[in-house]
C-alpha cells in the first residue's frame, strides 16, 4: 500500500498541519508519499523530507502551481494517482484545512470516488470516524473505492516529528496551467501569537466582550500564557476581530491544552469547533450559560474584572 | 446571465440533534427541517446579483427528498424564478449529488452556479469542488464577495490567514461563507406567489445519472461526553486548579 499525502504550505514554510496528516497516515500504514506543489518550494520540499516516517517526497515546481489554484493542482494530483496505475496509492490524503478542502474534493471527482472529509480517526485502512452535525454525533464510514481520498482534522492526530527522516526528493511534472482561473491577491492576518490550531492554550473572547477594543485585555492574558486569541462567531459578525479568528463548525477547529471562553455563550456551532480541548475554563456572568456543561472549571464573574485579575494572577 | 443555485433541506440548525438508540443514524423523526443555512446565502447572493441587473434568471435546484419541495418554494419566494427537484428519497453522497447538479448543469447552461460551502448535517464541504471538477469550471470556494465583470467572476475568500482574491472565468462554481451576505427574510405575498412559480421534478435515473456510492456508514454514535465540570469561586482559585490539578499552566 502507499499513501499519497499532499504538503500544506505557503511556499516558503512546511504547514504544521502536515504533520498531523503524516500522523494519519501511519495509523493507516504504508509508503508515505509526501507531494509538494508550488513555486520555488525548494526549502519546503527538504523540510518534508525530514519529516519521520516519509519515504519520499515528490516535487511539482511550477508558476501554475504557485498559490495552489485547485483548477491546476487538482488535475496534477489526479494524474500522479492514475500514472501509478495498479500498483499505486491507494490513499491520497490532505490537511482538512481552507486549502487541502478547496482542492482534494476536486481530485476526488476527477477520479470519480467519493470523498471522507475531517476524519479524527483511523480505524483501519479502509475504515475512519468523522465528526457529522457540528459533531453532535460521529460517524463510522468504511470505503469501498479503489483510492480513498480523505481529508484530515488535524486535532485528531497528534503531530509526527519533524525532523530525523531522510526521504528521497524526486521532481515529478504535471499538467499546465489551465488557464480558468487566476491569483490576484491576498490581505493576510498579521499575529505574533501562536498559530490558532496549532497553540496550545487559547484564550477566546466572545459577545460579551463589547467591542473589539477590549479584546486588549484578552491579548494581555493571551500574551501571559503564551496563547493564541479566538472568537465566536457573534464577536466575528459584530466585527470585534476578524473572520480568521472564529473558532467553531464554520471556522476553526482547535483542540488545545486549555481552552478559555470568554464572555461566549456556548452555541451548538462554537462548542463543535473546541470542545475536544483537555480542559475548558468558561468566564460567563450568566450562570445559565450553556457553555458552563462543557466547561472542565467555571468561573461566573463579569469578565472586564475576572480576565485582568486573572492576568496578574498567572 | 442565468444563475443556478443549489440548496439542501437539512435539520434546522437550532435543533440538537440526537444519536438513534441501534447506532443506525440520528433520529430525524419529527424533527424541524430547514435550507441549509449557506444555502441561504446562495440563493440571496442570486437575488442580489439579478436586482443589480447581472442575473437575468434564476433556478433553484435540490436533489433530495419529495419533502425539499418545501426548501424549493422557500427559494422561489426569495426570488428564485423556478425550481428544480431531482427526486431521490435514499441518502445520496456528494459525489452523487454532484452528479446530478452537472446533469442540470449541461441542460441549463447557466454562466454561474452558486452552492453553500457545506450542509450543516454531513459536514462534508465537497459538492460544489466536486461539480466544479465534473463541469471543468472554474471554482470560487468560501467567498466572502463576489463581483462579476464581463466575462469573469472575482471572488473573494476565506482562507485560513485571512482572505485571498481570485479571477474566475466564466462559468464557474462559486460556494458561499458565513459572511457574503445576511440572507432576507420571505415576506407572505411572497409565499404566496412562490406557490404558483414552476417546480419541475426529475430522477437521477431519467437524468441518467448513477447515484451509487462506495461510501458506507457503519455505524453512528454520540461523541463521548465530557465529565461534569465544577465552578470556582474566585479567579484565585481557578489559578490554583489550573496549576495544581490540571497542571496547564
Amino acid at each position: 500500500m502507499a499513501i499519497l499525502v499532499i504538503a500544506e504550505h505557503n511556499n516558503g514554510a512546511l504547514g504544521a498541519a502536515t504533520l498531523n496528516t503524516v500522523a494519519a497516515a501511519q495509523k493507516i500504514g504504508g509508503d508515505i508519499a509526501v507531494l509538494v506543489a508550488g513555486q520555488n518550494v525548494g526549502g519546503v520540499a527538504e523540510a518534508a523530507a525530514k519529516i519521520a516516517g516519509v519515504s519520499k517526497v515528490l516535487v511539482a515546481d511550477n508558476a501554475a502551481y504557485a498559490h495552489q489554484l485547485p483548477e491546476n493542482v487538482a488535475p496534477l494530483i489526479a494524474a500522479l494517482v492514475k500514472d501509478s496505475g495498479g500498483s499505486g496509492y491507494s490513499h491520497v490524503l490532505a490537511a482538512a484545512t481552507t486549502n487541502g478542502k478547496n482542492f482534494l474534493p476536486r481530485v476526488a471527482a476527477l477520479l470519480d470516488v467519493d470523498q471522507i472529509s475531517e476524519i479524527i480517526e483511523v480505524v483501519s485502512a479502509d475504515t475512519f470516524k468523522r465528526p457529522i452535525y457540528a459533531g453532535n454525533a460521529i460517524a463510522t464510514v468504511q470505503s469501498s473505492a479503489a483510492v480513498k481520498v480523505i481529508t484530515v482534522r488535524g486535532t485528531g492526530f497528534d503531530a509526527v516529528a519533524a525532523e530525523g527522516g531522510s526521504a528521497a526528493v524526486e521532481a515529478v511534472s504535471g499538467p499546465a496551467d489551465a488557464g480558468k482561473s487566476a491569483f490576484v491577491g491576498e490581505e493576510l492576518a498579521k499575529s505574533d501569537r501562536p498559530e490558532l490550531t496549532a497553540a496550545k492554550i487559547v484564550v477566546s473572547g466572545g459577545r460579551g466582550m463589547g467591542n473589539g477594543d477590549n479584546f486588549k485585555i484578552l491579548y494581555a492574558l493571551a500574551d501571559k500564557l503564551g496563547a493564541a486569541v479566538g472568537a465566536s462567531r457573534a464577536a466575528v459578525d459584530a466585527g470585534f476581530v476578524p473572520n480568521d479568528m472564529q473558532v467553531g463548525q464554520t471556522g476553526k477547529i482547535v483542540a488545545p491544552q486549555l481552552y478559555v471562553a470568554v464572555g461566549i455563550s456556548g452555541a451548538i456551532q462554537h462548542l463543535a469547533g473546541m470542545k475536544d480541548s483537555k480542559v475548558i475554563v468558561a468566564i460567563n456572568k450568566d450562570e445559565e450559560a450553556p457553555i458552563f456543561q462543557v466547561a472542565d472549571y467555571g468561573l461566573v464573574a463579569d469578565l472586564f474584572e475576572a480576565v485582568p485579575e486573572l492576568e496578574k494572577a498567572v | 446571465m442565468k444563475v443556478l443555485v443549489a440548496v439542501k433541506r437539512v435539520v434546522d440548525y437550532n435543533v440538537k440533534v440526537r444519536v438513534k438508540a441501534d447506532n443506525s443514524g440520528v433520529d430525524l423523526a419529527n424533527v424541524k427541517m430547514s435550507m441549509n443555512p449557506f444555502c441561504e446565502i446562495a440563493v440571496e447572493e442570486a437575488v442580489r446579483l439579478k436586482e443589480k441587473g447581472v442575473a437575468t434568471e434564476i433556478v433553484a435546484v435540490s436533489v433530495g427528498p419529495t419533502a425539499a419541495q418545501e426548501q424549493l418554494r422557500t427559494a422561489l419566494a426569495l426570488g428564485a424564478d423556478r425550481a428544480i427537484l431531482v427526486e431521490s428519497n435514499d441518502e445520496l453522497n456528494s459525489l452523487a449529488v454532484a452528479k446530478a447538479l452537472k446533469a442540470i448543469v449541461d441542460k441549463e447552461q447557466p454562466q454561474l452556479v452558486i452552492l453553500g460551502k457545506q450542509a450543516i448535517d454531513s459536514d462534508n464541504n465537497q459538492t460544489g469542488q466536486m461539480l466544479a471538477a465534473l463541469t471543468g469550471y472554474a471554482q470560487g470556494t468560501f467567498a466572502s464577495k463576489v463581483e462579476v465583470a464581463g466575462d469573469k467572476v472575482n471572488v473573494t475568500r476565506e482562507i485560513d490567514g485571512g482572505l485571498q482574491t481570485v479571477a474566475l472565468n466564466l462559468p464557474a462554481i462559486v460556494t458561499t461563507d458565513l459572511r457574503l451576505n445576511e440572507p432576507r427574510y420571505a415576506s407572505l405575498p411572497n409565499i404566496m406567489k412562490a406557490k404558483k412559480k414552476p417546480l419541475d421534478v426529475v430522477t437521477p435515473d431519467a437524468l441518467g445519472v448513477s447515484t451509487a456510492s462506495t461510501v458506507k456508514t457503519v455505524k453512528v454514535e454520540a461523541p463521548a461526553a465530557r465529565s461534569a465540570g465544577i465552578k470556582v469561586k474566585s479567579v484565585a482559585e481557578l489559578v490554583e486548579k489550573l496549576k495544581n490539578e490540571a497542571k496547564v499552566i
